[in-house]
């Protein structure tokens, strides 16, 4: 028998996966990749939470996620563009500047 | 074996496959060392987190997030690396101590969650809920264009700023193009 908890259980999983990738890897595009499982993790429990309730708010604010996270997405990908431009690289320990 | 009894097993069946398949590919995500294999995988946890979705009967949003999702965001994400020409990470990856520092806290916020889910345990089955009785689009459709109509046109205007802001940030001036390139000491 599949409960809302199975759901929840596996959206917890892959968060503290996706903020495992955050804390471990070196590489900014993969640190990117892994605040996107994040929010995806978090999208699984706010569909599953807004489908176990029958309310459909839970599912407007993922439509709403999914929005914000395609900017967050193409600004953020705009900012490393620019950075490896200036150094060359992307990995975060050489990231130590404020201004170049 | 009555067909109800059939469909509780098949969903079981169902979302255990892709459950262990989506936490497999994300720890493919962190455990790859080269991007265009986490971006991949990335694509294969978005896409088996859509199933899921749809299983509970979420089909619009299902659909969405393998479009917007597996579809325009990792296809963004693969076209970047390809662009910057990044290569697998050679030599020393892990290092001990950032490791088990990200080990623990992902267990500590995980197990958290994992626990919190125990009281959900008690709910209904899957396959108990109005799945596929209920119109999803319309439901959806009418709240976001009745109650959150204007929430949409601010994440509209979201957009375009960042779109803006984008083609600001691509923008090369005479000032970045005289910096040292390729792998060079900055000056001082």
């Amino acid at each position: 028998m599949i409960t809302l908890g199975h759901y929840v259980a596996v959206s917890g999983i892959l968060f503290s996966l996706g903020l495992m990738g955050v804390i471990v890897r070196k590489n900014v595009l993969v640190i990117y990749m892994c605040l996107e499982l994040m929010l995806t993790a978090a999208m699984l429990a706010f569909v599953a939470f807004s489908r176990f309730i029958g309310n459909i708010d839970g599912q407007v604010m993922v439509f709403f996620i999914i929005t914000v996270a395609a900017a967050e997405v193409a600004v953020g990908l705009g900012i490393i563009v620019a950075w490896f431009r200036l150094r060359r690289s992307t990995s975060v320990a050489d990231i130590n500047n404020l201004r170049f | 074996m009555s067909s109800d009894e059939a469909l509780l097993i098949l969903n079981a069946a169902l979302f255990w496959v892709v459950a262990v398949g989506a936490v497999t590919t994300s720890l493919l995500v962190v455990l790859n060392r080269n991007p265009v294999a986490s971006a991949l995988s990335l694509v294969a946890t978005m896409v088996l987190v859509a199933m899921l979705m749809i299983q509970t009967g979420a089909f619009f949003l299902g659909t969405v997030q393998i479009l917007v999702y597996a579809g325009a965001v990792m296809v963004l994400f693969l076209f970047i690396i390809m662009l910057l020409d990044l290569k697998a990470e050679s030599g020393k990856v892990w290092n001990l101590w950032g490791l088990l520092a990200g080990a623990f806290v992902a267990a500590a916020v995980g197990g958290v969650l994992f626990f919190l889910a125990g009281y959900f345990s008690d709910t209904v089955d899957v396959t108990a809920l109005e799945a596929g009785k209920q119109d999803d689009v319309r439901l959806l459709g009418l709240e976001l264009f009745g109650r959150f109509a204007p929430h949409v046109l601010v994440v509209g205007f979201l957009l375009l700023v960042a779109m803006a802001g984008v083609i600001i940030l691509g923008q090369q001036t005479k000032q970045t193009r005289q910096l040292p390139t390729s792998g060079q000491e900055v000056a001082k």
